[in-house]
């Protein structure tokens, strides 16, 4: 028995979960498990309070809205890999998601939980980043909404009250036939990346109209590379033009552990940066 | 004993009906309360993969799952593969006939995933067994044998489907 003893409470909605996640103390919810679960057995989190998000169907669920898609907290990876309109409307995250962990784990894992975790190198929080995502959390006084980049309050942490909850998040797409690319370095293939990179580009008579570069694994959140964005707008896409975009890469603050240092998650963020936008070019429809 | 709950649930075909603990994870219950040590425990945090079941028909790590979570869900482990006590599963067979196991630790995680692999990729390519079995860790075997394996039962699978 590794997890530490705690009370388990099985709530049928937002309503009741959250009503629970504001009156009880110490309380910690229980999405995939991918993340959770692990931390219970080592007792990394002693929980007085487990609430387990996966009696609430309407969490679920993948929906193409005006302007973007729509996708429930508790929607499982596996089924985002699957999922013909995150093909159409954001291919950046079919892509992506291959890269988070293993098929068992895409099973079982969700969007919110890879979102609330929000792991330095995850590939969830990246496509979110790159496409200006928005974060619904609801609370005790309803519903609001979070961009993205105001999402990571720091490092593996989001900017939700404790007693808010992620329930959905909003994907607005790029316009039919834009370029993306997304690259990851890990030591293992289904590891969580060293770095990885994620690039969007949209063109207009054979010129960069408007392109999103992110890195993600060098910082404590993932980072939009606005520079080179800036360097590329109007030029015509070229491997070189790439190149040079993307050394500014080299500059940004970078995390150092065990894995690598942070002169080494520099390289890999121009080296990746650039290769995710030569392939986004070359996707260009 | 900390906070406990009632749940029912069919193993490889049989009802059971349990009271256990809340912080109890699924491969724990199988091993400890159901007595099914088939299935493996190596890391006990979703690194290994020797612990994987279907649950459902899907897979997933029994580590990171909590037994009050298999409530009411149909569960296969590598006991209920093969067909009856005397005879193997193609898969089971291919493995044997390809030294697709040696001391047979990551064995019953690397059986599960594979069933769910091959139902649903039938005439899989040698890159995407790798890529299938690669979050299921094996020590002795280097891979290939398993590999080979998965190719066989592949064949084998089918012939028996056209027969
Ligand atoms: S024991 Fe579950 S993944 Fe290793
Ligand atoms: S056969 Fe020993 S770990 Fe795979």
């Amino acid at each position: 028995m590794k997890p530490p003893p705690f009370s388990y409470h099985l709530p049928g909605s937002v309503e009741e979960a959250v009503g629970l996640l504001g009156s009880l103390e110490n309380a910690k919810l229980l999405a995939g498990g991918q993340s959770l679960m692990p931390m219970l057995n080592m007792r990394f989190v002693l929980p007085d309070h487990v609430i387990d998000l996966n009696g609430i169907g309407a969490l679920s669920g993948i929906s193409a809205v005006e302007g973007g898609l729509r996708i429930g907290g508790m929607t499982r990876q596996r089924d985002i890999e699957f999922s013909d309109p995150v093909k159409t409307a954001c291919p950046l995250l079919s892509e992506a998601i291959l890269q988070v962990g293993h098929r068992q784990t895409r099973n079982r894992g969700t969007v919110g939980g890879s979102l609330s975790h929000l792991d330095p190198s995850a590939e969830i929080p990246a496509v979110c980043a790159a496409v200006d995502a928005e974060i619904a959390v609801t609370g005790p006084n309803g519903t609001r909404t979070i961009p993205f980049a105001e999402f990571p309050a720091g490092y593996m942490m989001p900017a939700m009250e404790p007693d808010e909850l992620l329930v959905s998040v909003f994907l607005p797409s790029w316009k039919p036939g834009h370029g993306y690319g997304f690259e990851e370095f890990a030591r293992r293939h289904g590891d969580f990346a060293i770095v990885s990179a994620a690039a969007l580009i949209e063109a207009e008579g054979g010129r960069i109209k408007r392109a999103s570069v992110t890195v993600s694994g060098v910082g404590p959140a993932p980072v939009r590379l606005r520079e080179t964005e800036r360097a590329l707008a109007g030029q015509a896409g070229s491997e070189e033009l790439f190149r040079s975009a993307c050394e500014s890469a080299r500059g940004i603050e970078a995390l150092e552990d065990v894995h690598a240092p942070a002169s080494y998650r520099q390289h890999l963020a121009a080296v990746l940066s650039r290769r995710a936008l030569v392939k986004a070019w070359s996707r260009i429809g | 004993m900390g906070e406990t709950r009632k749940i029912a649930l069919t193993v490889n075909g049989k009802r059971y009906a349990e009271e256990v603990e809340v912080r109890m994870h699924l491969g724990d219950f199988l091993r400890q309360q159901l007595g099914l040590t088939g299935t493996h425990l190596g890391c006990e945090h979703g690194v290994c993969g020797a612990c994987t079941v279907l649950v459902d028909g899907v897979s997933a790590r029994s580590c990171l799952m909590l037994a009050v979570q298999a409530d009411g869900r149909e569960l296969l482990t590598v006991e209920g593969i093969a067909p009856n006590e005397e005879e193997l599963h193609p898969l089971q067979e291919a493995f044997r006939d390809n030294h697709g196991l040696q001391c047979g630790f990551c064995t019953p995680g690397m059986l599960t995933t594979l069933i769910e692999f091959l139902g649903d990729n039938p005439d899989p390519t040698e890159r995407e067994v790798r890529e299938a079995i690669s979050g299921n860790l094996c020590r002795c075997t280097g891979y290939q044998g398993i590999v080979a394996a998965a190719l066989d039962a592949a064949q084998r699978l089918k012939a028996l489907k056209q027969a």
